[in-house]
């Protein structure tokens, strides 16, 4: 443990910590457009110099780590002298036009150069041109506000496993991108917007939809109905100043009633949806292969995630008929709002707008699939992410923090403590553990207050298992059966685990992936920036939001027996297969 | 390394050339730092870096196609169009450049009628701009394929390249500096 100080502050910290953490350790934030939490740095940008008592020159505090009686200045004017310079040379090639761009007033270039009172730019230079990609219907990417700052880079390769990007070309004319500078359409990107949620300036933001939105307000013929992600309650306060993980489930309701919004639903219920579904499903496959003997798909993958549904198309296509036919509960919303619903209020599919509010950016792709449109037209019209959404409230000028509780309309807004914690990495699965054992043994799932510790936390692959006994009649074949499930969040993660289960390394019945890290509690589309411990506030929220509900389990929803009763018949039927149920397509990773 | 020169305009070895790549990817499957000598070879045996190729080395390496594209794209040595019979990358690092490079590659794109990036209609040669290939003492320089030439004066460019359209060989001749620098 080295013992060293920062600007005279003493501080031991653990081998191997760079200065830039030691730093932070201590409450000294030192300034930087690189560096990303928990992955190794490389020093690109240089903002983060400090001053090393002995070296020879100034060092990158977030690759140099801390050594025995280190005497380190964080703050003088030489490193404020060359912050400064540094800074302006990214600003003397930026195309910065700060006032029309995606990421004002949340923009970290925009920040560290005020931070460091930059009023002029010394130096004159060619500027990098705008030069926009729109080809993807989730994400816009900008090379002209590019800093190549590579957070982007480490991101998709790293964290995420898919490479879509990495630095082209050389010297000025490098731009950060797909192979040879081409659109982002022509690679394998999964559109899982981390890239977006990373980049510090407006290089990567994702396609707009708020005049959409508005749009489809302002029409008289549309009854605009809006549903909304777990994810989103747990992290849209954060767009007006509250801390990571403040619930504002009711003030969300009031502010998208006050937009224009004539219903207000909720994701929740068809993720309760999507529980039936697809606990029933993985049964069906449980019982061909115990009870009948014949080949099933195990173990079933979950398919809630749009992002991993689009990696498995690439990366594994020999994986797609693991891969559970249910759609996502936002497309089932989509299915039944523009079918079950709007029968019940007498409109025709055409004449609902569907929007989506999402923490993701994958959803916008999921939802302009060909596949979606059981109702006879697109299921999902628009859908915004989170930082969308707080962008329109503020746009319609309502005070968001004063708002007062409303609580969502019924039928499609009724949802269970199951569904709520569909946003974190583990939900999905726990949700579908509560309804598939209980259907099995006639029980509840035996643990704590229904919650499986084992696969909850933050680790990037979780297991558990369980044993099956005392079955019901119908489901005598499970006995003495363990279960055996796997968790997986971030696609590099979920890349490890198929791997693992490719070779035989690992079996498993039923294992859930979620494409970004902590799950969709961490999406490409939730307010910046989402770090672990922002992660780990908005998991305990989605946690608090599930116990504090009456019904805690997706089959114990009384509306969801009740469109079971009406309309949809029973789990896996005719109807569910049409409107709630999908199909996957083999994509070329090259 | 493998010996094979590139016929370029002729397709009838297509196959074996594929083979032949195939038969690399084998050998540098799970190696470390296995990307940049399967580029080299695929180079000198295609000629230039087709996007098959390259989308191929990229499933067989298991490395992402932009990370592939992203070190063609670095080097000026790597090439994704076709090239002419013969390369002429001519110097313009640090010293040759202060010591006359520009000069010389406006001779070489005089006397070829070409700019840099292109290739003579007859197909004979190729210009590009590199930067050093090690020869800094002796600058500027120029490479014609595999020599390096050094000291050259722009008046001297005509009959450095004559030499080539009647050699049948790349093995140099006097005139050739030293053979292979900046691999």
């Amino acid at each position: 443990m080295p013992k060293l100080t920062i600007d005279g502050k003493p501080v031991e910290v653990a081998d191997g910590t760079t200065i830039l953490e030691a730093a932070k350790e201590i409450g000294i934030r030192i300034p930087t457009l690189c560096y990303l939490e928990g992955i190794q740095a490389i020093g690109a940008c240089r903002v983060c110099v400090v001053e090393v008592e002995g070296a020879r020159t100034l060092v990158a505090s977030c690759v140099m780590p801390v050594a025995e009686g280190m005497k380190i200045i964080t703050n003088s004017k030489r490193l404020r002298d060359a912050r400064r310079t540094v800074v302006e040379l990214l600003l003397s090639e930026h195309d910065g036009n700060c006032q029309t761009c995606e990421r004002n007033n949340d923009c970290e270039l925009q920040t560290v150069a005020y931070e460091l009172g930059i009023k002029n730019i010394t130096f004159e230079g060619i500027k990098t041109k705008a030069d926009v990609d729109t080809s993807t219907v989730a994400l816009v990417r900008d090379n002209g506000k590019c800093i190549k700052c590579r957070r982007c880079v480490t991101v998709c390769n790293q964290v995420q496993a898919v490479g879509a990007l990495f630095p082209q070309f050389r010297g000025f004319k490098t731009v950060i991108g797909p192979a040879f500078g081409k659109d982002l359409s022509t690679v394998a990107c999964v559109q899982c917007g981390q890239c977006a949620a990373v980049c510090p300036v407006g290089a990567i933001v994702e396609q707009n939809h708020i005049e959409r939105v508005w749009k489809a307000l302002d029409d008289k013929t549309k009854t605009v109905v809006v549903q909304t992600a777990p994810g989103v309650r747990a992290a849209l306060g954060e767009c007006f100043g509250l801390p990571a993980g403040t619930l504002v489930t009711g003030k969300m309701v009031a502010a998208l009633r006050r937009l224009g919004f004539s219903t207000v639903f909720d994701t929740n219920f068809t993720a309760d949806l999507t529980i039936i579904e697809e606990a029933m499903e993985l049964l069906s496959r449980l019982k061909k292969a115990v009870k009948e003997r014949q080949p099933a798909a195990l173990p079933q993958f979950t398919s809630c995630s749009p992002g991993w549904i689009k990696y498995v198309e690439y990366f594994y296509p020999e994986f797609i008929p693991n891969l559970s036919t249910c759609k996502s509960p936002q497309q089932m919303f989509g299915a039944v709002a523009k079918t079950y619903w709007a029968k019940k209020v007498g409109k025709k599919p055409d004449e609902v707008f569907v929007v989506s509010v999402m923490p993701c950016v994958a959803k916008k792709f999921e939802a302009t699939r060909p596949e979606m449109n059981s109702s006879g037209v697109q299921d999902v019209d628009a859908v915004l992410t989170t930082r969308e959404l707080g962008r329109m409230i503020k746009q319609a000028g309502i005070d968001f923090v004063s708002l007062p509780d409303e609580t969502v309309d019924r039928v499609l807004g009724t949802s269970s403590g199951a569904a709520d914690i569909f946003a974190n990495t583990g939900g999905v699965m726990q949700a579908a553990l509560r309804t598939a054992y209980e259907v099995i043994t006639g029980r509840e799932l035996p643990f704590e207050n229904l919650y499986i510790e084992a696969i909850a936390g933050m680790e990037g692959i979780k297991e558990a298992s369980v044993t099956i006994t005392d079955t019901v009649p119908e489901w005598s074949f499970l006995e003495g059966v363990t279960m055996k499930v796997a968790v997986a969040h971030g696609l590099g993660n979920a890349n490890r685990l198929m791997e693992k289960i490719k070779s035989g390394e690992s079996i498993y019945h039923f294992v859930e992936v979620m494409t970004c890290p902590g799950g969709c509690i961490g999406g490409g589309g939730q307010p910046r920036f989402t770090t672990d411990a922002v992660r780990k506030s908005r998991i305990k929220a989605m946690y608090k939001e599930d116990s504090g509900k009456k019904v805690r389990k997706s089959h114990d929803n009384p509306k969801i027996k009740q469109i079971y009763g009406e309309f949809l018949n029973m789990p896996l039927g005719e109807k569910s297969h049409h409107l709630l149920h999908t199909k996957y397509t083999s994509r070329s990773r090259v | 390394m493998i010996e094979m020169k590139c016929d370029c305009g002729s397709e009838i070895n297509e196959r074996d050339l594929v083979k032949q790549l195939d038969a690399i990817l084998d050998e540098y499957r799970g190696k470390p730092g296995a990307l940049i000598p399967v580029l080299q070879m695929s180079q000198k045996m295609f000629g230039y870096l087709p996007e098959s190729v390259l989308k191929r080395i990229s499933l067989e390496l298991g490395k992402p196609y932009s990370e592939v594209a992203g070190v063609v794209g670095f080097y000026s040595f790597f090439s994704t169009v076709p090239r002419g019979r013969h390369l002429v990358r001519v110097c313009l690092g640090t010293a040759c450049y202060v010591r006359g490079g520009k000069q010389v590659l406006e001779a070489i794109k005089k006397n070829l009628g070409i700019d840099v990036g292109e290739t003579t209609p007859d197909r004979n040669f190729s210009l590009e701009v590199a930067r050093c290939f090690g020869a800094c003492g002796l600058a500027p320089a120029i490479m014609v394929d595999d020599d390096v030439h050094q000291r050259v004066k722009p008046v001297k460019v005509g009959e450095i390249l004559n030499q080539y359209l009647t050699k049948k060989t790349k093995k140099g001749k006097k005139s050739a500096g030293k053979k292979g620098a900046g691999k």
